[in-house]
């Protein structure tokens, strides 16, 4: 009896402060609110937005509601993170082997980069950028074009737009060619599993990847025609391009500073998980007669992998929220368009700071669970 | 033993209750005068640095006709003008900061609208400045005139403003298609434009002549002559402290009236001998102006010797700074302006 009250009562207490805690701010809320005629509610999502914003990825207007501004804004920060996730694993990881490479050059060039990114300031690194870089532009009109027909200005870099035929038709045959692939490989495996026959699943990837796409454009009817970016005159020195797609400076500026800032912390972890794996095993591979790439593919990558992705999910989570500093050069992000101009415009500070947070927290937890799907899928099997 | 204890409890709940009430109805007097005086000082809201309405120098002295409203309120409530403690806002912080509790007086060229005064909790007091929304462009363009405006412009601004909104309408209703790029502050608008970013920026008129100043080579750049909105600026307060607002009203009023009457803050003294009652009242010398506030009667005379009138501070700030040295429409109504206030008696 008196041990189950011993185990019991912390427990108890621990959850009365909780309650209390909650209640004295939800009540100190209240009453503040209502001392000054503040309502809470979430109407005002379903009034006319009214502002506009700079670049969105869905069509937005300013006659829709603070619901679609929420949504599009969203996405503008779903898709820095993505773009930056992208980016920094390519470069961690190709950084990372790097500081392990035998050659003084790469292996210092490495370390140093490495050294230099991750010990300045993030956010001074995206005023960098955006301010810097961006005064180092040319004018639209001074722009050279690059690959002949992009341009990088002040003002964003312009590509050309596809303008596609039967989209539809193309898609099916890149659907087709990647459900084909992944058939070959589980062919594949079974057949070495069984025979011991190695089939070149590589080439015949490539194959269908670039042959299908090709067939639809020839025999499909799939058409593919660029609209390039066009000089305009606005006023007697204002420029800008027109027709194609602008990508604008706050975008390349935010992605920028955010792989290359992340990529030293993902470079670190692949460097530390590559370290793990004792050397026994590279040589006991050696050994058996595999080559240096199998060694790498089979043996060193599988279990190097095991120690690279949980810290690296991390990192993945940091970019999303750093994210957040977009607010500081006008991308127009969740932080800037939603939890500012609309907390502004609205007043709704409470409702909008909590939607906000709830969010975050959501895209953290929905990319922790992907990565913990795939550390599950990689973790050793015990029989 | 426990009867009488638990009688005791609901003796001491009893007392506490009706102790409540007791403060509580003092406290309605104004919560706010009676905290500040016990602080010593007045928090007042600022911008992060616009010249001629809130600006810092070097060594940390705010100057500004938007600061000079906050320095009334000490002069009224503390006897010295000096005694406020200034927290520079971004547009985007403003009212929280205010509603939230962390300052009493938000002096910072805000506008006064019907959403911003009815939905969130805040109470407009009057108007220290009248505004209209204007377009920044390089001389180099050629643009004179925003009937030359063509689809595509791009526009610089600050978020959370009415900038943002009523450039959506003047763009929308002439048919042009334009890129807004909206930072949050000032200083990071002044140096996208300045770098090339944007075609014009957008602002209140006087924010783009105070904010031109700061840009790297000022003469190249002009404002439009067309006015797109009306940007009435003034000082806010929390809603819910009835007499804290009008202290900070009054003292607002008292400048401007004060100018009204040629009283300054070198002759103020020897006014109290006035022939004219209304200049005996302002200066203190007559009636119980200050009573209603729970403050002395000398409340607007310390006011109009320690910060000056309104035309004095328009003149320190403002004109003599070269912002704007025509009063436009912030002259009085007796010289052809729109400043006109309840007359304080």
């Amino acid at each position: 009896m008196n041990n189950k009250i011993k185990r019991i009562l912390p427990q108890l207490l621990t959850i009365l402060f909780v309650v209390f805690v909650f209640g004295f701010f939800t009540i100190n809320a209240q009453v503040n609110m209502d001392n000054r005629g503040i309502d809470f509610g979430f109407g005002f999502l379903s009034q006319e937005a009214s502002f506009d914003m700079q670049f969105t990825l869905l069509d937005y207007d300013g006659q829709d509601s603070y619901f679609w501004a929420y949504v599009v804004a969203l996405l503008n920060t779903l898709l820095v993170s993505f773009l930056g996730i992208i980016i920094c694993t390519i470069l961690g990881v190709i950084i990372g082997i790097a500081r392990l490479s035998q050659n003084f050059l790469i292996k210092n060039s490495a370390a140093w980069y490495v050294e230099f990114f991750r010990n300045i300031p993030l956010l001074l690194q995206i005023f960098f950028w955006y301010y810097a870089a961006l005064r180092a532009l040319p004018l639209p009109e001074n722009a050279e074009p690059w690959f002949g027909v992009t341009y990088m200005t002040i003002k964003g870099y312009y590509i050309p737009s596809m303008i596609w035929e039967n989209l539809n038709v193309f898609m099916s045959c890149l659907i087709a060619a990647i459900v084909g692939i992944i058939f070959i490989r589980i062919y594949a495996k079974k057949i070495q599993e069984k025979e011991g026959k190695q089939l070149p699943v590589f080439y015949i990837s490539l194959a269908l990847i670039t042959i299908l796409p090709l067939l639809s454009f020839l025999i499909g009817g799939v058409t593919l025609d660029f609209e390039i970016p066009v000089l305009k005159q606005l006023a007697k020195t204002s420029f800008i391009y027109e027709g194609g797609i602008s990508l604008p400076p706050e975008l390349i500026a935010l992605v920028l500073a955010l792989s290359l800032y992340t990529s030293t912390f993902v470079a670190e972890c692949v460097r530390a998980g590559i370290q793990g794996i004792s050397k026994g095993q590279k040589e006991a591979a050696a050994s058996v007669g595999l080559t240096p790439n199998q060694i790498l593919k089979l043996v060193i990558m599988p279990q190097a992998l095991r120690i690279i992705i949980p810290p690296t999910t991390n990192q993945y989570l940091n970019l999303t929220k750093n994210s957040s500093l977009a607010a500081a050069i006008a991308y127009p992000d969740l932080v800037l368009v939603f939890a500012g101009t609309a907390l502004m415009q609205t007043g709704k500070a409470i409702e909008i700071v909590g939607i906000t947070m709830l969010t975050y927290l959501s895209i953290s937890l929905a990319i922790a669970a992907l990565m913990n799907w795939y550390n599950k899928r990689i973790e050793i099997k015990e029989k | 033993m426990f009867k009488h204890l638990k009688q005791l409890t609901s003796l001491f709940a009893m007392i506490a209750v009706l102790f409540a009430f007791t403060t509580e109805a003092i406290a309605k007097k104004s919560k706010t005068l009676k905290n500040t005086q016990k602080k010593g000082f007045v928090r007042c809201g600022v911008s992060q640095g616009l010249p001629g309405f809130s600006n810092a120098d070097a060594s940390g002295n705010w100057t500004g006709i938007d600061v000079d409203v906050c320095r009334a309120v000490a002069a009224a409530v503390l006897g010295d003008a000096n005694k406020v403690k200034f927290t520079p806002l971004s547009a985007k912080e403003r009212f929280t900061a205010l509603t939230s509790g962390e300052i009493d007086i938000l002096a910072r060229n805000t506008t006064w609208t019907l959403s911003r005064d009815a939905d969130i909790g805040l109470t407009f007091v009057g108007v220290n400045f009248y505004d209209g929304q204007g377009f920044m462009v390089r001389k180099s363009s050629g643009i004179t005139s925003t009937s030359q405006f063509k689809n595509g412009i791009s526009a610089c601004t600050n978020i959370g403003t009415t900038t943002e909104l009523n450039m959506r309408d003047f763009f929308n209703s002439r048919g042009i298609s334009y890129e807004p790029v909206a930072f949050e502050k000032a200083d990071e608008v002044v140096a996208a434009y300045d770098a090339g970013r944007c075609d014009t920026y957008t602002t209140d008129k006087s924010g783009l002549a105070a904010q031109r100043t700061k840009l790297s080579s000022p003469d190249d750049h002009v404002v439009l002559p067309e006015t797109i909105s009306k940007e009435p600026l003034g000082p806010v307060v929390r809603q819910g402290d009835a007499v804290w607002e009008d202290i900070v009203r009054w003292s607002l009023n008292t400048m401007i009236e004060a100018e009204e009457y040629g009283i300054t803050s070198s002759n103020a003294d020897s006014m109290k001998t006035s022939d004219n009652p209304q200049i005996k009242r302002l200066v203190g010398a007559e009636g119980e102006m200050g009573a209603a506030f729970g403050l002395d009667n000398e409340w607007n005379l310390r006011i109009i010797k320690q910060v000056g009138n309104y035309g004095e501070s328009y003149k320190r700030n403002i004109a003599d700074t070269g912002i704007l040295p025509d009063r436009g429409p912030n002259q009085l109504w007796t010289k052809g302006g729109i400043l006109y206030v309840p007359p304080a008696r």
